[in-house]
Protein backbone atom coordinates (compact mmCIF):
# COMPACT_ATOMS: atom_id res chain seq x y z
CA UNK A 1 0.00 0.00 0.00
CA UNK A 2 1.56 3.81 -1.06
CA UNK A 3 -0.48 5.91 1.07
CA UNK A 4 -0.49 3.86 4.42
CA UNK A 5 -0.03 6.90 6.46
CA UNK A 6 -1.78 7.11 9.56
CA UNK A 7 -4.82 9.53 9.47
CA UNK A 8 -5.67 11.11 12.48
CA UNK A 9 -9.02 9.87 14.33
CA UNK A 10 -11.49 12.23 13.39
CA UNK A 11 -13.41 12.74 16.55
CA UNK A 12 -16.60 13.68 14.72
CA UNK A 13 -16.15 9.88 12.72
CA UNK A 14 -15.92 8.41 16.52
CA UNK A 15 -19.01 10.71 16.78
CA UNK A 16 -21.10 8.24 14.57
CA UNK A 17 -21.22 5.01 16.77
CA UNK A 18 -21.71 7.15 19.70
CA UNK A 19 -25.03 8.82 17.93
CA UNK A 20 -26.42 5.24 16.75
CA UNK A 21 -27.03 4.87 20.61
CA UNK A 22 -28.75 8.14 20.96
CA UNK A 23 -32.12 6.99 21.02
CA UNK A 24 -31.87 5.06 23.61
CA UNK A 25 -29.94 7.97 25.87
CA UNK A 26 -32.77 10.14 23.95
CA UNK A 27 -35.76 7.81 25.53
CA UNK A 28 -34.19 7.91 28.83
CA UNK A 29 -37.18 8.87 31.20
CA UNK A 30 -37.35 12.37 32.27
CA UNK A 31 -37.15 12.97 35.79
CA UNK A 32 -40.73 12.36 36.98
CA UNK A 33 -42.01 15.32 38.98
CA UNK A 34 -43.48 14.55 42.44
CA UNK A 35 -47.27 15.85 42.48
CA UNK A 36 -46.58 18.83 45.33
CA UNK A 37 -44.85 20.47 42.20
CA UNK A 38 -47.96 20.47 40.57
CA UNK A 39 -50.30 21.34 43.27
CA UNK A 40 -52.93 23.99 42.59
CA UNK A 41 -54.07 24.97 46.14
CA UNK A 42 -51.65 28.21 47.58
CA UNK A 43 -49.60 26.11 49.30
CA UNK A 44 -45.79 25.96 50.35
CA UNK A 45 -44.22 22.55 50.44
CA UNK A 46 -40.82 22.01 52.13
CA UNK A 47 -38.19 18.54 52.44
CA UNK A 48 -39.81 17.04 48.70
CA UNK A 49 -42.87 17.32 50.07
CA UNK A 50 -42.92 15.79 53.30
CA UNK A 51 -43.97 19.41 55.03
CA UNK A 52 -46.96 21.07 53.73
CA UNK A 53 -47.75 25.07 54.98
CA UNK A 54 -50.46 27.34 53.52
CA UNK A 55 -48.83 30.40 51.42
CA UNK A 56 -48.96 32.68 54.16
CA UNK A 57 -47.83 31.85 57.46
CA UNK A 58 -50.19 34.65 58.89
CA UNK A 59 -48.40 35.47 62.59
CA UNK A 60 -46.80 32.26 62.95
CA UNK A 61 -43.39 33.11 63.91
CA UNK A 62 -44.98 35.61 66.05
CA UNK A 63 -46.74 33.11 67.53
CA UNK A 64 -43.56 30.46 68.28
CA UNK A 65 -41.75 33.61 69.15
CA UNK A 66 -43.90 35.04 72.13
CA UNK A 67 -44.03 31.11 73.53
CA UNK A 68 -39.99 30.32 73.01
CA UNK A 69 -39.08 33.74 74.45
CA UNK A 70 -41.68 33.62 77.26
CA UNK A 71 -40.77 30.09 78.22
CA UNK A 72 -36.67 31.09 78.12
CA UNK A 73 -37.16 33.70 80.35
CA UNK A 74 -39.28 31.78 82.46
CA UNK A 75 -35.98 28.52 82.91
CA UNK A 76 -33.79 31.85 83.26
CA UNK A 77 -35.04 33.95 85.52
CA UNK A 78 -37.40 32.13 87.82
CA UNK A 79 -36.77 29.00 87.79
CA UNK A 80 -32.90 29.16 89.53
CA UNK A 81 -35.19 31.03 92.29
CA UNK A 82 -37.82 28.66 92.22
CA UNK A 83 -35.47 25.39 92.68
CA UNK A 84 -34.07 26.74 95.57
CA UNK A 85 -36.96 27.41 97.10
CA UNK A 86 -39.75 25.58 96.43
CA UNK A 87 -39.01 22.11 94.21
CA UNK A 88 -36.86 21.02 91.30
CA UNK A 89 -40.36 19.84 89.63
CA UNK A 90 -40.93 23.19 88.40
CA UNK A 91 -39.13 23.48 85.39
CA UNK A 92 -39.28 19.52 84.84
CA UNK A 93 -42.96 20.57 84.58
CA UNK A 94 -42.44 23.57 82.61
CA UNK A 95 -39.99 21.66 80.32
CA UNK A 96 -42.41 19.10 79.24
CA UNK A 97 -45.40 21.69 78.60
CA UNK A 98 -42.96 23.58 76.32
CA UNK A 99 -42.30 20.61 74.57
CA UNK A 100 -45.98 19.52 74.34
CA UNK A 101 -46.85 23.05 73.08
CA UNK A 102 -44.34 23.45 70.32
CA UNK A 103 -44.97 20.15 69.11
CA UNK A 104 -48.47 20.09 69.24
CA UNK A 105 -48.27 23.86 67.25
CA UNK A 106 -45.47 22.53 64.28
CA UNK A 107 -48.19 19.63 63.88
CA UNK A 108 -50.81 21.70 63.44
CA UNK A 109 -49.14 24.02 61.15
CA UNK A 110 -46.97 21.48 59.29
CA UNK A 111 -50.08 18.70 58.36
CA UNK A 112 -52.03 18.72 55.74
CA UNK A 113 -55.62 19.32 57.37
CA UNK A 114 -57.33 17.47 55.11
CA UNK A 115 -57.38 19.19 51.69
CA UNK A 116 -59.20 17.72 49.44
CA UNK A 117 -57.72 16.84 45.83
CA UNK A 118 -59.34 19.11 43.23
CA UNK A 119 -61.72 16.73 40.67
CA UNK A 120 -59.67 15.87 37.14
CA UNK A 121 -61.42 17.05 33.73
CA UNK A 122 -62.83 14.09 33.67
CA UNK A 123 -64.79 13.66 36.46
CA UNK A 124 -65.43 17.60 36.55
CA UNK A 125 -67.16 17.25 33.46
CA UNK A 126 -69.01 14.13 34.18
CA UNK A 127 -70.65 16.07 37.04
CA UNK A 128 -71.21 19.33 35.09
CA UNK A 129 -73.14 17.15 32.41
CA UNK A 130 -75.29 16.28 35.38
CA UNK A 131 -75.68 19.52 36.65
CA UNK A 132 -76.28 21.35 33.36
CA UNK A 133 -78.64 18.92 31.36
CA UNK A 134 -81.52 20.25 32.96
CA UNK A 135 -81.72 23.93 30.35
CA UNK A 136 -78.80 24.66 28.60
CA UNK A 137 -78.26 28.19 29.73
CA UNK A 138 -74.88 30.55 28.29
CA UNK A 139 -74.33 32.33 31.50
CA UNK A 140 -72.77 30.88 34.39
CA UNK A 141 -75.86 29.25 36.13
CA UNK A 142 -76.51 29.95 39.82
CA UNK A 143 -74.17 27.84 42.60
CA UNK A 144 -75.75 24.14 42.39
CA UNK A 145 -76.86 22.76 45.83
CA UNK A 146 -77.64 19.47 46.07
CA UNK A 147 -79.80 18.44 49.08
CA UNK A 148 -79.48 14.82 51.10
CA UNK A 149 -80.54 13.60 54.15
CA UNK A 150 -78.18 12.94 57.07
CA UNK A 151 -79.96 11.21 60.26
CA UNK A 152 -83.35 12.63 59.33
CA UNK A 153 -81.89 16.77 58.90
CA UNK A 154 -81.77 17.82 55.38
CA UNK A 155 -77.66 19.14 54.69
CA UNK A 156 -77.18 21.27 51.13
CA UNK A 157 -74.18 20.04 49.54
CA UNK A 158 -72.92 23.00 47.67
CA UNK A 159 -71.11 22.59 44.31
CA UNK A 160 -67.53 24.14 44.42
CA UNK A 161 -66.71 26.30 41.24
CA UNK A 162 -63.11 25.81 42.10
CA UNK A 163 -62.24 22.24 42.74
CA UNK A 164 -65.36 21.02 40.32
CA UNK A 165 -67.25 19.02 43.01
CA UNK A 166 -69.84 18.81 45.30
CA UNK A 167 -67.98 19.70 49.25
CA UNK A 168 -68.70 17.04 50.84
CA UNK A 169 -70.62 17.86 54.48
CA UNK A 170 -68.83 19.65 56.74
CA UNK A 171 -66.49 20.71 53.83
CA UNK A 172 -65.81 24.65 52.81
CA UNK A 173 -63.37 26.25 50.73
CA UNK A 174 -61.18 28.49 52.65
CA UNK A 175 -59.93 31.63 50.40
CA UNK A 176 -56.97 31.69 51.48
CA UNK A 177 -55.56 28.43 50.95
CA UNK A 178 -57.42 27.78 48.22
CA UNK A 179 -58.58 24.20 49.06
CA UNK A 180 -61.49 22.75 50.18
CA UNK A 181 -60.85 21.22 53.65
CA UNK A 182 -62.80 18.90 54.83
CA UNK A 183 -64.41 19.50 58.39
CA UNK A 184 -63.74 22.86 58.08
CA UNK A 185 -63.32 24.97 61.48
CA UNK A 186 -61.26 27.68 60.85
CA UNK A 187 -57.98 29.05 59.30
CA UNK A 188 -56.21 30.21 61.78
CA UNK A 189 -53.68 32.96 61.72
CA UNK A 190 -51.89 32.27 64.97
CA UNK A 191 -50.67 28.73 63.17
CA UNK A 192 -50.79 29.87 59.54
CA UNK A 193 -52.98 26.74 58.47
CA UNK A 194 -56.76 25.65 58.03
CA UNK A 195 -57.34 23.76 60.90
CA UNK A 196 -59.63 20.60 59.67
CA UNK A 197 -60.34 17.12 59.96
CA UNK A 198 -56.81 15.90 60.17
CA UNK A 199 -55.22 18.92 62.69
CA UNK A 200 -57.76 19.60 64.71
CA UNK A 201 -56.65 17.19 67.69
CA UNK A 202 -53.29 19.03 67.33
CA UNK A 203 -54.56 22.09 67.02
CA UNK A 204 -56.96 21.22 70.37
CA UNK A 205 -54.22 19.70 72.15
CA UNK A 206 -52.12 23.12 71.52
CA UNK A 207 -54.62 25.58 72.49
CA UNK A 208 -55.21 23.22 76.11
CA UNK A 209 -51.44 22.71 76.46
CA UNK A 210 -50.99 26.02 76.13
CA UNK A 211 -53.66 27.26 78.37
CA UNK A 212 -51.82 25.16 81.00
CA UNK A 213 -48.03 26.45 80.16
CA UNK A 214 -49.19 30.16 80.40
CA UNK A 215 -51.21 29.66 83.43
CA UNK A 216 -48.28 27.60 84.90
CA UNK A 217 -45.68 30.28 83.94
CA UNK A 218 -48.11 32.73 85.19
CA UNK A 219 -48.68 31.09 88.24
CA UNK A 220 -44.95 30.32 88.98
CA UNK A 221 -43.64 33.95 88.27
CA UNK A 222 -46.23 35.38 90.41
CA UNK A 223 -44.93 33.04 93.49
CA UNK A 224 -41.95 34.20 92.39
CA UNK A 225 -42.75 38.12 92.89
CA UNK A 226 -44.24 37.32 96.13
CA UNK A 227 -41.48 35.22 97.73
CA UNK A 228 -39.09 37.82 96.17
CA UNK A 229 -40.29 40.70 97.98
CA UNK A 230 -37.76 43.16 96.75
CA UNK A 231 -38.53 42.98 93.03
CA UNK A 232 -37.61 40.30 90.30
CA UNK A 233 -36.85 39.80 86.83
CA UNK A 234 -40.45 38.57 86.09
CA UNK A 235 -42.52 41.38 84.12
CA UNK A 236 -42.06 40.42 80.56
CA UNK A 237 -43.14 36.91 81.30
CA UNK A 238 -45.92 38.06 83.70
CA UNK A 239 -47.44 40.37 81.19
CA UNK A 240 -47.53 38.27 78.50
CA UNK A 241 -48.86 35.53 80.36
CA UNK A 242 -51.71 37.93 81.62
CA UNK A 243 -52.83 39.06 78.38
CA UNK A 244 -52.38 35.24 76.72
CA UNK A 245 -54.32 33.79 79.53
CA UNK A 246 -57.46 35.28 78.95
CA UNK A 247 -57.72 34.59 75.01
CA UNK A 248 -55.79 31.26 75.05
CA UNK A 249 -58.11 30.00 77.70
CA UNK A 250 -61.30 31.29 76.56
CA UNK A 251 -60.39 29.63 73.17
CA UNK A 252 -59.81 26.28 75.15
CA UNK A 253 -63.23 26.55 76.40
CA UNK A 254 -64.77 27.59 73.30
CA UNK A 255 -63.24 24.49 71.55
CA UNK A 256 -63.85 22.26 74.51
CA UNK A 257 -67.77 22.99 74.32
CA UNK A 258 -67.42 22.53 70.23
CA UNK A 259 -65.69 19.01 70.84
CA UNK A 260 -68.55 17.79 73.33
CA UNK A 261 -71.47 18.94 70.83
CA UNK A 262 -69.35 18.15 67.76
CA UNK A 263 -69.60 20.90 66.04
CA UNK A 264 -67.36 23.17 63.72
CA UNK A 265 -66.51 26.95 64.08
CA UNK A 266 -67.13 27.36 60.54
CA UNK A 267 -71.16 25.92 61.95
CA UNK A 268 -70.91 27.58 65.49
CA UNK A 269 -70.19 31.10 63.85
CA UNK A 270 -73.02 30.45 60.80
CA UNK A 271 -75.59 28.76 63.33
CA UNK A 272 -76.10 25.93 60.61
CA UNK A 273 -77.51 24.09 63.59
CA UNK A 274 -79.25 26.47 65.75
CA UNK A 275 -82.70 25.86 66.23
CA UNK A 276 -83.92 28.71 64.02
CA UNK A 277 -87.65 27.05 63.14
CA UNK A 278 -88.81 27.18 66.72
CA UNK A 279 -90.16 24.03 68.21
CA UNK A 280 -89.06 21.94 65.64
CA UNK A 281 -85.78 19.96 66.78
CA UNK A 282 -83.06 20.76 63.74
CA UNK A 283 -80.21 19.93 65.73
CA UNK A 284 -76.67 18.94 64.76
CA UNK A 285 -77.11 15.68 63.07
CA UNK A 286 -73.61 14.72 63.22
CA UNK A 287 -73.90 14.78 67.36
CA UNK A 288 -73.89 11.13 68.96
CA UNK A 289 -75.72 12.80 71.67
CA UNK A 290 -73.32 11.77 74.39
CA UNK A 291 -70.37 14.24 75.69
CA UNK A 292 -67.87 11.80 75.68
CA UNK A 293 -68.44 9.87 72.73
CA UNK A 294 -68.58 12.99 70.87
CA UNK A 295 -65.12 14.17 72.52
CA UNK A 296 -63.97 10.18 71.61
CA UNK A 297 -64.92 10.70 67.94
CA UNK A 298 -63.37 13.96 67.59
CA UNK A 299 -60.40 13.84 69.41
CA UNK A 300 -59.59 10.00 69.50
CA UNK A 301 -61.00 8.83 65.97
CA UNK A 302 -58.92 6.92 63.50
CA UNK A 303 -56.55 9.25 62.13
CA UNK A 304 -57.56 9.92 58.43
CA UNK A 305 -54.94 10.31 55.45
CA UNK A 306 -53.57 12.82 53.84
CA UNK A 307 -55.69 12.73 50.71
CA UNK A 308 -53.74 14.71 48.20
CA UNK A 309 -50.42 12.07 48.02
CA UNK A 310 -47.97 15.00 47.76
CA UNK A 311 -45.06 12.48 47.49
CA UNK A 312 -46.57 10.32 44.56
CA UNK A 313 -44.87 10.72 41.17
CA UNK A 314 -47.32 12.13 38.60
CA UNK A 315 -47.55 10.03 35.34
CA UNK A 316 -45.12 10.54 32.76
CA UNK A 317 -45.90 13.67 30.31
CA UNK A 318 -46.55 11.06 26.74
CA UNK A 319 -48.73 9.19 28.29
CA UNK A 320 -51.95 11.30 28.84
CA UNK A 321 -53.37 11.29 32.68
CA UNK A 322 -56.38 9.35 31.68
CA UNK A 323 -56.58 6.44 34.72
CA UNK A 324 -53.90 5.74 37.28
CA UNK A 325 -54.44 1.77 36.02
CA UNK A 326 -51.71 3.37 33.34
CA UNK A 327 -49.03 3.86 36.69
CA UNK A 328 -50.34 0.35 38.29
CA UNK A 329 -49.69 -1.77 34.77
CA UNK A 330 -46.71 -0.11 33.73
CA UNK A 331 -44.57 -2.53 35.87
CA UNK A 332 -46.00 -5.10 33.75
CA UNK A 333 -45.34 -3.39 30.81
CA UNK A 334 -41.51 -3.19 32.13
CA UNK A 335 -41.47 -7.45 32.17
CA UNK A 336 -43.31 -8.53 29.51
CA UNK A 337 -40.93 -6.31 26.86
CA UNK A 338 -41.31 -9.56 24.43
CA UNK A 339 -44.71 -9.97 24.47
CA UNK A 340 -44.74 -6.51 23.17
CA UNK A 341 -42.95 -7.90 20.09
CA UNK A 342 -44.83 -10.66 19.75
CA UNK A 343 -48.15 -8.84 19.15
CA UNK A 344 -48.21 -7.75 16.22
CA UNK A 345 -47.22 -11.50 14.78
CA UNK A 346 -49.43 -13.29 16.19
CA UNK A 347 -52.28 -10.63 15.09
CA UNK A 348 -50.92 -11.39 11.79
CA UNK A 349 -51.19 -14.94 11.57
CA UNK A 350 -54.82 -15.05 13.00
CA UNK B 1 -50.30 -14.62 35.10
CA UNK B 2 -53.51 -14.91 32.54
CA UNK B 3 -55.79 -12.08 34.74
CA UNK B 4 -52.35 -9.89 34.49
CA UNK B 5 -52.20 -11.00 31.08
CA UNK B 6 -55.60 -9.59 29.90
CA UNK B 7 -55.31 -6.61 32.01
CA UNK B 8 -52.14 -5.54 29.66
CA UNK B 9 -54.19 -6.61 26.50
CA UNK B 10 -56.31 -4.15 27.89
CA UNK B 11 -53.85 -1.43 28.05
CA UNK B 12 -52.34 -2.38 25.12
CA UNK B 13 -55.20 -2.05 22.52
CA UNK B 14 -58.44 -1.64 23.76
CA UNK B 15 -59.24 2.36 23.52
CA UNK B 16 -61.08 4.03 26.32
CA UNK B 17 -65.04 4.19 25.58
CA UNK B 18 -65.91 5.80 28.33
CA UNK B 19 -65.51 6.20 31.95
CA UNK B 20 -68.88 6.16 34.87
CA UNK B 21 -68.04 7.49 38.13
CA UNK B 22 -70.06 6.15 41.26
CA UNK B 23 -70.22 8.96 43.60
CA UNK B 24 -70.20 9.22 47.59
CA UNK B 25 -73.48 8.31 50.00
CA UNK B 26 -73.45 10.88 52.39
CA UNK B 27 -76.98 10.27 54.04
CA UNK B 28 -75.45 8.48 56.85
CA UNK B 29 -72.81 11.29 57.62
CA UNK B 30 -69.41 11.95 56.66
CA UNK B 31 -68.05 8.73 56.53
CA UNK B 32 -66.56 7.10 53.12
CA UNK B 33 -69.25 5.08 51.59
CA UNK B 34 -69.96 5.01 47.96
CA UNK B 35 -73.24 4.52 46.62
CA UNK B 36 -74.16 1.25 45.16
CA UNK B 37 -76.54 1.98 42.83
CA UNK B 38 -75.98 0.03 39.83
CA UNK B 39 -74.78 2.50 36.75
CA UNK B 40 -76.98 2.01 33.68
CA UNK B 41 -74.02 1.85 31.18
CA UNK B 42 -72.64 -1.17 32.59
CA UNK B 43 -75.38 -3.09 32.10
CA UNK B 44 -74.22 -4.58 29.11
CA UNK B 45 -71.02 -5.07 30.76
CA UNK B 46 -71.58 -6.74 34.04
CA UNK B 47 -73.95 -8.32 36.37
CA UNK B 48 -75.86 -6.41 39.19
CA UNK B 49 -75.73 -8.35 41.61
CA UNK B 50 -71.98 -8.95 41.23
CA UNK B 51 -71.35 -4.93 40.91
CA UNK B 52 -73.55 -4.38 43.89
CA UNK B 53 -71.05 -6.90 45.75
CA UNK B 54 -68.29 -5.32 45.18
CA UNK B 55 -69.26 -1.68 46.29
CA UNK B 56 -70.73 -3.52 49.69
CA UNK B 57 -67.34 -4.74 49.84
CA UNK B 58 -65.85 -1.68 49.65
CA UNK B 59 -68.27 0.14 51.99
CA UNK B 60 -67.39 -2.30 54.28
CA UNK B 61 -63.96 -2.33 54.29
CA UNK B 62 -63.93 1.65 54.78
CA UNK B 63 -66.56 1.08 57.86
CA UNK B 64 -63.87 -1.05 58.96
CA UNK B 65 -61.08 1.87 58.79
CA UNK B 66 -63.27 4.55 60.04
CA UNK B 67 -65.02 2.54 63.09
CA UNK B 68 -64.85 4.35 66.05
CA UNK B 69 -64.15 1.81 68.80
CA UNK B 70 -61.81 0.68 71.63
CA UNK B 71 -59.50 -0.05 69.21
CA UNK B 72 -59.13 3.52 67.73
CA UNK B 73 -59.44 5.16 70.81
CA UNK B 74 -56.64 3.46 72.65
CA UNK B 75 -54.64 4.36 69.33
CA UNK B 76 -55.83 7.92 70.09
CA UNK B 77 -54.79 8.41 73.67
CA UNK B 78 -51.70 7.19 73.05
CA UNK B 79 -50.68 9.04 70.32
CA UNK B 80 -52.10 12.07 72.46
CA UNK B 81 -49.74 11.01 75.21
CA UNK B 82 -46.88 10.95 73.29
CA UNK B 83 -47.66 14.32 71.26
CA UNK B 84 -48.58 12.29 68.09
CA UNK B 85 -45.30 11.40 67.41
CA UNK B 86 -46.06 8.05 66.99
CA UNK B 87 -47.73 8.83 63.91
CA UNK B 88 -44.33 9.09 62.64
CA UNK B 89 -43.01 5.51 63.29
CA UNK B 90 -46.28 3.86 63.05
CA UNK B 91 -49.14 2.90 60.73
CA UNK B 92 -52.15 3.77 61.57
CA UNK B 93 -55.04 1.46 61.44
CA UNK B 94 -56.81 3.24 58.50
CA UNK B 95 -53.64 3.06 56.67
CA UNK B 96 -53.46 -0.56 57.00
CA UNK B 97 -57.26 -0.82 55.93
CA UNK B 98 -56.22 1.07 52.68
CA UNK B 99 -53.44 -1.05 51.71
CA UNK B 100 -56.25 -3.97 52.23
CA UNK B 101 -58.78 -2.15 49.99
CA UNK B 102 -56.01 -1.75 47.14
CA UNK B 103 -55.56 -5.08 47.36
CA UNK B 104 -59.36 -6.31 47.24
CA UNK B 105 -59.46 -3.67 44.17
CA UNK B 106 -56.72 -5.37 42.29
CA UNK B 107 -57.82 -9.06 42.59
CA UNK B 108 -61.69 -7.72 41.87
CA UNK B 109 -60.06 -6.09 38.90
CA UNK B 110 -58.02 -9.08 37.97
CA UNK B 111 -60.61 -11.73 38.10
CA UNK B 112 -64.00 -10.27 37.67
CA UNK B 113 -63.55 -6.79 35.60
CA UNK B 114 -60.75 -6.80 33.65
CA UNK B 115 -61.89 -9.81 31.22
CA UNK B 116 -65.46 -8.12 30.94
CA UNK B 117 -63.60 -5.02 29.66
CA UNK B 118 -64.03 -2.73 32.84
CA UNK B 119 -61.01 -1.43 35.29
CA UNK B 120 -61.90 -0.34 38.60
CA UNK B 121 -60.01 2.54 40.08
CA UNK B 122 -58.98 2.70 43.79
CA UNK B 123 -61.05 5.71 45.14
CA UNK B 124 -58.45 6.63 47.53
CA UNK B 125 -56.02 7.89 43.89
CA UNK B 126 -59.20 9.99 43.50
CA UNK B 127 -59.48 11.70 46.85
CA UNK B 128 -61.94 9.34 47.94
CA UNK B 129 -64.13 11.24 46.07
CA UNK B 130 -65.61 8.64 43.58
CA UNK B 131 -65.00 4.64 42.21
CA UNK B 132 -64.15 5.39 38.46
CA UNK B 133 -64.49 2.88 36.33
CA UNK B 134 -63.32 2.37 32.73
CA UNK B 135 -65.34 1.09 30.40
CA UNK B 136 -62.41 -0.12 27.64
CA UNK B 137 -63.91 -0.75 24.00
CA UNK B 138 -65.36 -4.13 23.56
CA UNK B 139 -63.33 -5.52 20.57
CA UNK B 140 -62.30 -9.10 21.10
CA UNK B 141 -59.86 -9.29 24.04
CA UNK B 142 -58.90 -12.88 22.49
CA UNK B 143 -55.54 -11.64 21.28
CA UNK B 144 -52.98 -12.16 23.67
CA UNK B 145 -53.66 -16.28 24.88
Amino acid sequence: MKNCEYQQIDARALGTPASSFQPCTEMKVPRLRRKWEVFPGKNRFYCDGRIILARQSGILPLTLGLIVVTSVLFFAFDCPFLVTHLTVCIPVIGGVLFLFVVISLLQTSLTDPGILPRALPDEAADIEKQIYTSGSSMYRPPPRTKEILINQQVVKLKYCFTCKMFRPPRTSHCSLCDNCVERFDHHCPWVGNCVGKRNYRFFYSFIVSLSFHTSFIFGCVVTHLTLRSQGGNGLVQLVICFFSIWSVLGLSGFHTYLVASNLTTNEDIKGSWSSKRGAEDSGNPYTYNSIFINCCATLCGPMPPSLIDRRGFLPPDDIPPVAAADLELSSFLAKNDTNMVGMPSSGHTS
Amino acid sequence: MAETHILQDLQHQAAIASKVYVQRDYNSGTICKFQTKFPSELESRVDKQQFEETMQTLNNLYAEAEKIGGKSYLEGCLACMTAYTIFLCMETHYEKVLKKIARFIKEQNEKIYAPLGLLLTDPIERGLRVVEITIFEDRSIGFGR
